[in-house]
């Protein structure tokens, strides 16, 4: 028999680096989530947030405002053909685009105020992204059933009747997508007009490519990829984390009452342990559209939409507890709970030290009260907010709605004519910001002698002119300005074109140059 | 990374670097997102194979759809050329006249002159048509040959002093310095300065004004307001085209300079000309 002698050959140290013991997924699949039905205060506040919000964003362009004849009524319009945005009683024109900054910069500190207060309120509420989950997940119960239902459903065989169900949830969410789609083109042109010509196939063409985009990405990011917007899509979660502090509230686990869990309490109590609160029932689990576990601790992945309160809560009602085993609440709270049940921070947490022998909570527990989120930080922001929108409001009572702007030609600088008077160019752009037509007074003042005339009119040359001024145009102009050759002095001198409304005293002034050549005869 | 090694606290296994005994966790990342990935490489792939991508060694491949941005430009060229032709077709049938009495040809001539006088025109009148010695000022309201805007145009068409253009405009004024004695150039210069006020000796200003009787009237006329027939400056006004002040003047009458300026006619064509007569006479000298 012929044995192998390996004693000359000499192992080397080698390993495959994909190996299965170091190979690791390229990607990880998706976990389906089936989040249950909840019920209770925080899924009615929900449901009230989603009809306002959803409601303004649909009917926001169907409400009219008149501001008469020349120009339109749409309460809410972005005019982008001619540069004008409306919104109710206000008009905005491009250079006056610093009021949205404005509102923006307010939005971001509103968000800083809220988040600091009351934590991702923002993403739990009102984030169109999760406003658009739940009518969709809406939509999903309504025909697949509640999550054990769709769990079946889902892990079931492709039959006759998964296929009718699973195609008209996709029908719905695409109509729902078109609809929000549609909306948003609205705000940009007459919403009764525009709705016509879509149907009629004679909108322009932009219009139905938005409205495409946008159905598309409705349908994907709320019907389809959900939390997964959340987690990996959007950076605010990673941002918020830093907008929350000791005082801010947000949504927890308390394991200071809720452990040691168990899902056999009876049985555990009988035996002398003791128990926590939390009977391990999962119903936070189930209700979670992020499909995580809150007593794990915060995460990123909460959204703070308060669903495994309401599921909690119901639970603790059943059991005849106190509610808010899962609640809102402050760190600072927490942690001086979890001092007190861990008799400071020593071993695990004993349900003994936070309730009374009669099962009351004990006087220690820390409770939250609404001055904590009311702090220096906060004060803070809410005064940011007041002042940008305080200075906003002021800004835009006391705005020009007529404006004058000059430019001094460049090339020539002047013109000597030839009875040896100096001309001067300018472009005089009148602003008449109100939906009127108006009659502008220009006048010069200043500049001895010297006189203005309009080139291509038929004003004569004198040093005041009245012009028409289309509703809410601009007129641009081209005016000389010319001074007999006595009177030039100096080779420049400032003089002012003043412009005036004559029946609503309105007026604005601009001070130009008038050049003339170093030696004037 | 011989093993795999475990983040104790995340349970998540690392990536096997290692800084300072920090490690990097390896999360997968989701499944949709690798697919994304993939399938902008696979996109990226195609739109170089659509579309003109791989650089050659002279050119690059040109891609199956025949995109190229020059044919684009060209589009876009013929398009705005297209926009324009209603206007340019009124332009051509129409006189300067006409087309600057109409607030829109105007409007388009302008336009079309101005960019025209960019090009051929600001060489010598600069680019604000301000002119300079030698060189005339169009904004002004002191025109040589006349500044109406068929006087302007037939300026453009056939230029001035420009010997192969029959029909150019023609006057050249003698070098009165073998005519006159140097004298009398003083005289006369003192004569035509103190038409426009600019002159204190009044001795030199009488002899001076014979002077202008015997040799200047039949060209500049009887009061020195010139001749636009003749193209005979105006001797009264404070437009100086070679410059103002007894010195210059008397330059002038010595050895006349005689300024050329080329026929267009032929080079522009007539619309173009027809366009930039409407330009000039836009500019605000215009008559």
């Amino acid at each position: 028999m012929h044995v192998l002698d390996n004693t000359r050959v000499e192992r080397l140290e080698a390993e495959a680096v994909n190996s299965a013991k170091v190979r690791q997924p390229m990607y990880a699949a998706r976990k389906k989530i089936f989040p249950k039905r909840a019920s209770g205060s925080f899924r009615r506040f929900k449901w009230l947030v989603m009809a306002i919000t959803l409601g303004i964003y649909y009917l926001t362009p169907w409400l009219r405002w008149d501001r008469g004849a020349f120009a339109p009524d749409q309460a809410v319009l972005l005019d982008l053909a001619n540069r004008r945005f409306y919104f109710f009683f206000i008009e905005i024109w491009p250079q006056e685009f610093y009021y949205v900054a404005g509102l923006l910069v307010m939005a971001g500190v509103g968000l800083f105020l809220i988040t600091s207060t009351v934590g991702r309120a923002w993403c739990g509420y009102t984030c169109p992204q999760t406003v658009w989950v739940d009518l969709f997940l809406v939509v999903e119960r309504a025909i697949e059933g509640d999550r054990n239902a769709r769990m079946k459903l889902d892990a079931g065989p492709w039959t006759a009747r998964k296929l009718v169900l699973r195609v008209s949830k996709h029908a719905i969410w695409l109509v729902i997508g078109a609809a929000t789609g549609g909306a948003w083109i609205f705000y940009f042109a007459d919403a009764p007009t525009l709705v016509g010509e879509l149907f009629t196939g004679t909108a322009a063409p932009v219009a139905y490519v938005t409205v495409a985009v946008l159905t598309a990405t409705t349908y994907t990011f709320g019907g389809l990829m959900r939390e997964q917007v959340c987690t990996y899509m959007c950076p605010w979660p990673r941002i918020q984390a830093a907008m929350l502090d000791e005082s801010s509230l947000t949504v927890t686990y308390n394991d200071w009452r809720g452990e040691p869990r168990s899902r056999h309490a009876k049985k555990v109590q009988a035996a002398g342990q003791s128990v926590g609160d939390c009977v391990d029932c999962n119903a936070c689990v189930a209700v979670c559209p992020m499909g995580i576990d809150i007593r794990d601790g915060q995460q990123l992945e909460c959204i703070t939409c308060a669903l495994c309160i309401d599921a909690c809560d119901g639970v603790m009602d059943k059991l005849g507890r106190e509610r808010g085993l899962i609640s809102y609440a402050t760190l600072s709270d927490y942690n001086a709970n979890m001092m007190l049940a861990t008799a400071g921070g020593s071993g695990s947490v004993k349900p003994s030290l936070v309730r009374t022998a009669d099962g009351l909570f004990s006087d220690k527990v820390s409770h939250f009260h609404i001055r904590k989120i009311f702090r220096p930080r906060t004060y803070v922001y809410m005064g940011v907010w007041s002042l940008i929108g305080l200075g906003l409001l002021y800004s835009l009572l006391t705005r020009d709605r007529l404006e004058v702007n000059v430019l001094h030609d460049r090339n020539p600088q002047f013109v000597t004519l030839s009875d040896g008077s100096i001309r001067n160019g300018y472009t005089v752009k009148l602003l008449n910001m109100i939906p009127e037509p108006r009659t502008i007074v220009v006048t010069m003042q200043g500049l001895p002698r010297a006189d203005m005339s309009v080139v291509g009119d038929d004003i004569p040359a004198g040093r005041s002119f009245a012009i028409p001024v289309e509703p809410d145009r601009l007129k641009v102009l081209k005016v000389f300005v010319r001074q007999p050759a006595g009177q030039i002095q100096g080779t420049a001198r400032t003089f002012t074109f003043r412009v005036e409304d004559k029946a609503s005293f309105e007026s604005d002034e601009y001070t130009a140059t008038f050049n003339a050549p170093e030696i004037a005869r | 990374m011989s093993n795999e090694h475990i983040d104790e606290v995340s349970g998540v296994s690392t990536t096997g670097h290692e800084w300072d005994g920090i490690r990097e966790l390896n999360n997968p990342l989701p499944r949709w997102w690798v697919v994304t990935f993939y399938i902008t490489i696979f996109w990226a792939i195609g739109y170089t194979i659509a579309y003109p991508a791989w650089p050659l060694l002279h050119s690059a491949t040109k891609g199956v759809l025949g995109y190229s941005s020059r044919d684009e430009v060209k589009n876009e060229l013929t398009a705005a050329e297209a926009a324009k032709g209603k206007y340019v077709a009124a332009v051509e049938q129409k006189t300067v006249s006409e087309i600057a009495a109409d607030d829109a040809l105007r409007e388009f001539a302008v336009a079309a002159g101005g960019a025209a006088f960019k090009v051929n025109c600001v060489q010598c009148h600069g680019s604000g048509a301000q002119g300079s010695k030698g060189f005339p000022n169009l904004n002004d309201d002191d025109w040589l040959w006349g500044g109406n805007a068929e006087q302007i145009q037939q300026t453009i068409t056939h230029g001035i002093r420009f010997a192969s253009d029959p029909d150019t405009r023609l006057s050249e004024m003698p070098a009165f310095g073998d005519i006159v004695t140097p004298e009398q150039i003083t005289q006369v210069s003192a004569y035509v300065a103190s038409l426009s006020g600019q002159i204190k000796d009044a001795s030199l200003i009488e002899p001076g004004a014979k002077v202008f009787a015997e040799n200047c009237v039949a060209c500049h006329g009887d009061n020195a307001k010139g001749n636009k027939e003749l193209g005979a400056p105006d001797l009264t006004d404070a437009i100086w085209l070679y410059g103002s002040g007894e010195a210059a003047i008397a330059a002038q009458v010595r050895a006349p300079k005689q300024g050329v300026m080329p026929a267009w006619g032929v080079r522009l064509g007539e619309t173009k000309v027809k366009e930039l007569a409407v330009y000039v006479h836009s500019l605000g000298g215009g008559e």
